[in-house]
């Protein structure tokens, strides 16, 4: 019933300075759960809300985990409000009472939708993942699978599905994180590489992962310094001159 | 102390090796110490604890632990003085306070401005002057006696001196003495100086000939058969010096070469796979035309020269591909510049390699008593005649090749500035610069200077900003930089260092604008042409592949900020970022890493490349939006434009001005962009082949080419490359294996048999990483400091209800005694009132 700016502004000053101050704050429900219901960003700022209601004030609310499994698209890692979202979403799956298909569909969609983030979401999303795994060790199926199949010809999980208990998350296995320990950050490549071994018992500290920015993670490596200074050694033959170059191919000099 | 006083903890048993604090404890007086303690502190507070009235402590600083001592001294002392001032010193103009070091006056010790010197003074220093001591301990008829003995001869009818008189002329005489030693010790300072210069230089002269004669005065003393072992020594290598030199067939030089290649190509991949090994030595750098006198490396000499102290006459393989290197980096250098002087500079080198050999005769008949100091004089002094040689090589080569051009200087200085670079190249066409810069580089070699080094080192940094400059230009001079990049590699292989860190500064300043902008505008822009251009400069100069590499990773993080925060709203910005796209695989082409940014943004560019309609199956992320104006950028309808177009290079100059305003051109343009994004595809999709989930990664492109993409409107040429990409996506089998972790090592039994472990320190668990390690210290201190301040409180209350106890039953027996004392009165009163009674009675 707001235009999406008035929203946003609206919800992200909601859950500490008007919330606090009402007599009945399940007022409020109504409108934080037709903010839930728009989708997109406007849902991720709404959760903080409706937190503050399901936990202070007792609010039941129906397929909670559902929303929220089918809040998460690949556009989550590239939003302003990462740090806070990601935040409440830890919270949400700290319990232990949840099931385990639910907290795989999670991690499944959650390892999924990381093949398109950028390193600064991948150093944190990483950690928070192994974190599940370790508060949920049902789920350690999907990274250590001893007497599965040898070869599957497709991935049982189904992206698509909106009903996580749908999703046969529990029957797949995390290949993207596989996939990541190829990625060329190197700090990503060595977190993915951690999920090879049985986890260690304790939990990763992810609250200054939250609010990494890639700036950040540009300065550390920047000042990092090196003993030595590896160099080419084929030798140069112009600008485009290497074997097989691609700007040869598509792109001339003038 | 006293053994009643003494409580010894017994030990049930005794282990060997271990210490414990507490087993000897002295109950009784560590008792009263808190009690004395309590009876400072807590008995004080509790005294005091109805009054208002409270005990200031002014003094400055007094309970301020960050001021050492003497800073609050020197603060109160300035108080101090601060408060006087002004009050009595009005009148009282000359009175300065004396400053004093250990006692004596400053002013004294700066009078007397003598330098203790270690060796002249240290013979008079324990023995006092007779004068003096006669003076001093004689009395004053001493002082009497010692007149009469010294003036007698001049002043003696000046008898009746005065004391005073006399000690004045004893100072005078003392300084008169002490002036005389100082001019003494200045002058034998500057004989030493002197012959200091005088030596250094005859030194030179001598290191050379020193071992020479030694050597021939051991010849005349040894006896014959050592010359002939000389001689059958020096017959023997030059029989097998040459042949061993001139065996080298062009295949062996080659084999040389492959597996210097393939030794540096091994040391890539092991870097590549992030295996540290630090133990590893140092790379061995590569060594380009003008590494020739590479000889600030000493441990090559050394070896060198211990392998001719064997008598072992072989050359080592090392040098020789060093020398054999140099020659053909000069033949290339001679084919580049002339064809015609290979054969030329091929005697050169034969001769230079003579020259080289005379010297090594050389050493190798001083080698017995050589020296290594000598040992780089000598290859220092090689090195100056090979360097020679190549100038004069060069010489020789120039006129030939440029004999109508205008003439250029052979020497130059490094430029300070970059200024002065700039005028250096100001004018001159391509070639002509880059032989000042190779001139510039051989005149000032690390070798032949100490701070050519430093020069040389800012030399790439001036040549850097060049190319910057140059790219950035309104017309790139993208030729120009083409041609410069071979210096830059050379002075890169030549400075690793200085060449990263230069680099990384630019880099650094990159991202920093980029940062800025985010900030203020809330979006971004891409770089100029410059910056790509650097971007594309680290590929040639560092290895791309490394795990991880101080250049390469930052370069990385820039490019995928570049790739994920830069708006695109232009033909230029699609442009620019399709060559990142390019960088990227190019980074990652013998790596295989995974980008994700680079499918984002190729999956984005086909995205506006088609017409406006709902997406469907996939979605594309920032910097790309699903709906908005900024779509179909790439985006041709235009019939006639999409026949005419042929797949072209795009020229680099567009992305600094767009100079075709016809429509049709830029619909080319368009179409070329969205070529390369297909041949992109492709590579991405031979690159990502081997990840186990590729599918998925590559699912929204596929989505998007299958069933979005107008393939029919498409030109031929298009469908072509379409096509292959497509089926480079499609014909990858899906092949999925369960993941299993890493097997942990197996958990053995427990046995009854005690484990060993080696005891770093006792009293310390051992087991556990560092961090639980902390952890478990941490509870436990806890618990430690918790138990003790229970105690300690408990303590506290015990004190103070004794402290309570004591005051009442003070009371309480104060006011039994004045009851009794009142009592007592009381009764005599009564007694004697009694008594009076009964007198009274009486009478």
């Amino acid at each position: 019933q707001l235009p999406t700016g008035l929203y946003k502004k609206v919800l992200v000053i909601l859950h500490d300075s008007v919330l606090p101050y009402m007599n009945e704050p399940t007022l409020m429900m109504d409108f934080l759960t037709v903010a839930y219901g728009i989708g997109g960003a406007i849902s991720l700022l709404a959760l903080n809300g409706l937190f503050i209601l399901i936990h202070k004030h007792n609010l039941e609310y129906p397929d909670f985990y559902k929303k929220l499994y089918n809040l998460l698209d690949p556009s989550i890692y590239h939003v302003k409000y990462r740090a806070r979202f990601f935040h409440l979403t830890d919270l949400f799956l700290s319990s232990s009472h949840l099931p385990a298909y639910l907290v795989a569909a999670f991690i499944k969609r959650l390892a999924r939708l990381a093949l398109t983030a950028p390193p600064e979401a991948l150093l944190m999303i990483i950690p928070f993942i192994c974190n599940l795994f370790r508060r949920h060790p049902a789920c350690s199926v999907l990274v250590h699978r001893p007497g599965g199949p040898a070869d599957m010809s497709e991935d049982p999980y189904v992206m698509e599905e909106e009903e996580p208990s749908e999703s046969r998350a529990l029957e797949s296995s995390l290949w993207e994180i596989q996939s990541l320990q190829n990625h060329y950050h190197p700090d990503v490549a060595k977190a993915a590489a951690v999920l090879n071994q049985f986890l260690s018992e304790m939990e990763d500290d992810i609250s200054g992962l939250l609010e990494l920015s890639a700036y950040e993670l540009f300065d550390k490596e920047v000042k990092k310094k090196a003993v030595d200074v590896p160099l080419e050694f084929e030798q140069v033959r112009g600008l485009f001159g290497k074997k097989n170059d691609i700007f040869a191919e598509h792109f001339s000099l003038d | 102390s006293n053994p009643f006083e003494v409580k010894v903890n017994r030990q049930k048993f005794d282990i060997l090796g271990r210490k414990t604090k507490n087993d000897v404890g002295l109950p009784g007086v560590s008792r009263s110490k808190a009690i004395k303690k309590r009876n400072q502190t807590l008995l004080k507070e509790y005294k005091e604890r109805e009054k208002t009235n409270v005990f200031k402590d002014k003094r400055f600083g007094e309970y301020n632990t960050k001021i050492t001592p003497e800073e609050k001294m020197i603060r109160r002392f300035t108080l101090e003085r601060q408060q006087n001032y002004g009050k009595k010193n009005i009148y009282n103009l000359n009175e300065d306070e004396e400053l004093t070091h250990y006692g004596q006056s400053l002013a004294e010790i700066e009078k007397l401005n003598d330098i203790v010197d270690s060796d002249s003074d240290t013979e008079e220093r324990g023995t006092l002057s007779a004068e003096l001591t006669a003076a001093h301990f004689g009395g004053g008829g001493g002082l009497l006696r010692k007149k009469v003995s010294s003036e007698q001869q001049d002043e003696e009818e000046e008898k009746p001196k005065s004391r005073k008189e006399l000690i004045e002329e004893m100072i005078a005489k003392s300084k008169q003495e002490k002036q005389e030693r100082q001019t003494q010790r200045e002058s034998a300072l500057e004989l030493t100086e002197k012959l200091d210069k005088d030596w250094k230089e005859i030194q030179t002269l001598i290191a050379r000939k020193a071992p020479k004669s030694e050597r021939k005065d051991k010849e005349v003393e040894k006896p014959k058969p050592d010359e002939y072992d000389m001689i059958v020594r020096e017959l023997g290598f030059e029989m097998k010096a040459k042949p061993s030199e001139r065996l080298k067939t062009e295949e062996e030089l080659a084999k040389e070469e492959q597996a210097r290649l393939q030794k540096l190509e091994a040391d890539r991949l092991r870097r590549m796979r992030g295996i540290d090994e630090q133990a590893d030595k140092r790379r061995p750098s590569h060594m380009s035309a003008d590494d020739l006198a590479d000889g600030f490396i000493l441990d090559k000499d050394d070896r060198r020269l211990l392998s001719y102290k064997d008598g072992k006459i072989n050359i080592e393989n090392e040098e020789e591909k060093e020398e054999e290197e140099g020659e053909e980096e000069e033949e290339e250098e001679g084919e580049e510049e002339d064809n015609n002087n290979e054969e030329e500079s091929q005697e050169e080198s034969a001769s230079e390699d003579e020259e080289d050999d005379a010297a090594d005769s050389h050493s190798d008949l001083e080698s017995d008593l050589e020296s290594e100091e000598e040992a780089a004089g000598n290859k220092e002094e090689k090195k100056h005649k090979a360097i020679e040689n190549e100038s004069q090589h060069v010489e020789k080569l120039d006129p030939k090749s440029e004999a109508g051009k205008s003439e250029l200087p052979y020497t130059f200085a490094v430029p300070e500035s970059y200024e002065t670079f700039k005028s250096l190249l100001a004018g001159r066409t391509i070639e002509q610069q880059l032989i000042i810069l190779e001139r510039v580089q051989k005149c000032n070699h690390p070798s032949l200077a100490v701070g050519n080094k430093a020069k040389l080192e800012k030399l790439f940094g001036f040549l850097l900003e060049y190319i910057g400059e140059l790219a950035a230009l309104d017309l790139p001079e993208l030729r120009t930089i083409d041609k410069l990049v071979l210096p830059l590699y050379n002075l890169c292989q030549m400075f690793p260092e200085a060449a990263s860190d230069s680099i990384k500064f630019i880099l650094r300043d990159a991202a920093h604008d980029l940062e800025e902008v985010i900030e203020v505008k809330g979006r971004a822009t891409f770089p100029g042409l410059d910056t790509l251009i650097y971007l594309k400069i680290i590929s040639l100069l560092f290895p791309t592949s490394d795990f991880w590499h101080p250049v390469v990773t930052p370069a990385f993080m820039y490019m995928s900020q570049l790739l994920t925060k830069c708006r695109i709203t232009t033909l230029q910005d699609v442009i620019k970022g399709l060559f990142i796209c390019c960088l990227f695989l190019e980074y990652v082409s013998l790596s295989r890493r995974f980008v994700p940014e680079l499918i984002n943004f190729l999956l984005g560019i086909l995205h506006i490349s088609l017409p406006k309609k709902q997406a469907q199956g996939y979605t594309v992320v920032h910097p790309f939006t699903p709906v908005g104006k900024n779509l179909e950028l790439l985006f041709v309808c235009d019939k006639e434009d999409l026949k005419s177009w042929e797949k072209q290079n795009v020229p680099l100059s567009i992305v600094t001005r767009l100079k075709e305003t016809s429509r049709t051109e830029i619909n080319h343009i368009r179409l070329s962009c969205l070529a390369l994004c297909f041949d992109l595809i492709k590579k991405c999709a031979a690159l990502y082949e081997s990840l186990p989930s590729f599918h998925e990664i590559m699912h929204p492109v596929r989505i998007l080419l299958t069933q979005h993409v107008p393939v029919n409107e498409y030109p031929e040429k298009m469908q072509e490359w379409y096509h292959s990409a497509l089926k480079e996506l499609e014909n990858k089998v899906k092949h999925y294996t369960p993941l299993i972790c890493e097997k942990k090592k197996p958990v053995p039994l427990k046995q009854y048999t005690p484990k060993i472990v080696k005891v770093l320190e006792f009293g310390r668990k051992q087991a556990g990483s560092k961090k639980e390690q902390e952890r478990k210290q941490l509870i436990q201190r806890h618990k430690r400091e918790l138990k003790g301040a229970i105690r300690e409180i408990r303590k506290d209350n015990q004190f103070l209800a004794r402290m309570q106890l004591s005051e009442i039953m003070e009371r309480d027996s104060a006011r039994k005694r004045k009851v009794k004392e009142l009592l007592g009165s009381l009764a005599t009163q009564e007694g004697e009132w009694k008594a009076m009674k009964r007198k009274k009675w009486k009478s």
